[in-house]
This record gives structure tokens, sequence and C-alpha cells, in this order.
């Protein structure tokens, strides 16, 4: 659409509104994080010694190895925007889809890692779990569910960009208009903030 | 219209600074996996959290484009961010004491 039609057509826009509500949304995901965070801390600080027991069960090279592919997904996502902005449907579509790959990888990675610990019978309410002591089964419930749900997070950004992905082939998110995938964006970087915190504090306690 | 530009007007990053932060990112990680392998006690978390703090930073700032945003988003995130670090020391305020 160029400057003309905009004038015959009057197409209310604002893209400073739109990104400011996602930003709004984006601050009751941090009270959603924030309060597992909450929960995660006193326990750990009133069983210390048996989170460090735990931790150590859980594997480093695969908790780094993820960090390492959702950080350059991040890479990608921000990329698609500059290449938008520059007109480069092409090579955003690229980085899009890219980001969509490096997200699989990450959530095969979490299936690998999930169904070892399955297989040890560590899982919510299995009978290995519930004999070991309190501050271990405390630690592997908020590790399932802090993990589990940033992996749900992650599962609705790789739905969200593809939806981009789509919108962009097509045309709708384009140089001129391209808030939509601005917005998804900053989505999934917050999935990757809150990675940024989850690794640390699960699997590098020593 | 008159809104309706800001898009375009107010960032435009190149690819390379982009880049720039990713390898920031990378090699921070890279410090906390390391910091974790020496054993300094209490110190370990708190740098595990100071690293991972700087690392937010890079993604909002550059990522998330919040450091061409317009002052109000700014202070939207400080004060989010307030209200976290508040409860924080609330909560501990009560638990360091048992």
């Amino acid at each position: 659409m160029n400057a003309q039609e905009h004038a015959v057509v009057h197409v209310h826009r604002d893209d400073v509104g739109a990104r400011m509500g996602m930003w709004l949304f984006l601050f009751t995901e941090l009270l959603l994080f924030g309060g597992l965070f909450f929960l995660y801390s006193v326990y750990r600080f009133v069983n210390q010694e048996q989170f460090h027991i735990a931790a150590k069960e859980l594997n480093t090279l695969i908790g780094t190895f993820n960090t390492i592919i959702l950080l350059t997904s991040s890479l990608t996502m921000a990329l698609s925007i500059a290449a938008i902005q520059r007109n480069n449907k092409s090579l955003s579509v690229f980085f899009q889809a890219l980001t969509i790959l490096l997200a699989f990888g990450f959530l095969i990675n979490k299936y690998f890692e999930w169904s070892i610990k399955f297989h040890h019978g560590v899982f919510p309410g299995s009978e290995i779990l519930l004999n070991k002591p309190k501050g271990e089964i405390l630690f592997f419930g908020l590790y399932y569910v802090m993990t589990g749900l940033h992996g749900l997070h992650v599962i609705i950004g790789v739905v969200l960009i593809a939806i981009m992905t789509r919108l962009t082939i097509k045309g709708v998110i384009n140089k001129d208009s391209y808030v939509k995938l601005e917005s998804a964006g900053l989505y999934w970087h917050l999935v990757d903030i809150i990675w940024i915190f989850l690794f640390p504090l699960f699997y590098l306690i020593t | 219209m008159e809104k309706h530009d800001s898009t375009a007007e107010h960032k435009e990053h190149g690819y390379g600074i982009y880049i720039l932060v990713w390898l920031g990112l990378l090699a921070l990680t890279g410090v906390t996996v390391a910091v974790a392998g020496i054993n300094f006690g209490g110190i370990t978390v708190a740098t595990a959290l100071l690293v991972a703090s700087v690392k937010s930073f890079l993604v909002l700032k550059i990522f998330m484009h919040l450091g061409a945003e317009q002052k109000t988003f700014k202070i939207f995130v400080l004060v989010a961010l307030s209200f976290i670090i508040i409860s924080f020391v609330l909560l501990f305020s009560d638990y360091s004491f048992i």
C-alpha cells in the first residue's frame, strides 16, 4: 500500500500502541514465571544441600547446548526483523524458518532429556522420586513445572512465528508494516530471557 | 498517517550489532558455565544471577529494541522489574530468619 492509497482510505494504525500492548502482556508473563522463581528461591534456601545433590543428576551439557540453541534462535529472530526493514522478504522468511528449526532442536533435546529422566524413574509422582528426601522431590517438581511451562512457551512461540512466516510470504507483513513480526519477536525474546535464568538455577548448581 | 510511520523511523539496527550481541551472549554463557565449575560457595549463585542479568539486559536493549523505544516503555519495564526485586527483598526479609 502506498501513501496515496492511505490518503483515500484512512487505515487506523498505531504501531507504538501495538508494541505497548505486547509489552504489557509480557509483564503478566513475568508475574507467572516470577511466582515460580519465588517458590524456587525459598525452597532452595530451605533445602540447600538437597538441591545441590538433586541438581547433579541434570545433564549440564544438554543444558548448555540448549542455551546456545535458544540464544541463536533469538539472533535469527532479530535478524528476520532487520531483513524485513530492508525490504528483503526472502531473507526475512529464511531467518524466521531458521528460528523455528532451532526451536524444534531445543524441543527435541528437551524430549531426550526428559525421556532419560523418565527412564530412570525420576518423574512427578514416581516411586523412586517419592522415596528421595523432601528437598530433592521439591527440586524435581520445580524442574518439571518450570522447564515444562517454558517448553510450552517455546511451542506457542513456534506456532506464532509460523503464522508470521505465512503472513510475510503473503506480503501482509512487509517493509512498511511489520509490527506483528516485532510482537512475535518480543515474545520469543522473553522466552529466551526466562531460559537465561532457568539454565544456571537448575543445571549449574555445584 | 501521523502515528503510523513510527515503526519505520524509530530503529534500524544493522545486522552487525545483532551478531555482536549474540557473540557476547555466548561468551557470557561460557563464563557462567566456567564459574559454576569452581566452587565459590554463595558467590557462585550471585555470579550466575549477575551474568544472567547482564545477558537479559543485552537481549532487552538490543534484540527487543528497548534502547530505541520511547521513554514510556523503559519506565514501564523499570517499574515491573522494581516490583519483582521488591517482592524478592520482602520475601527474604522473612525467610532469612528461619
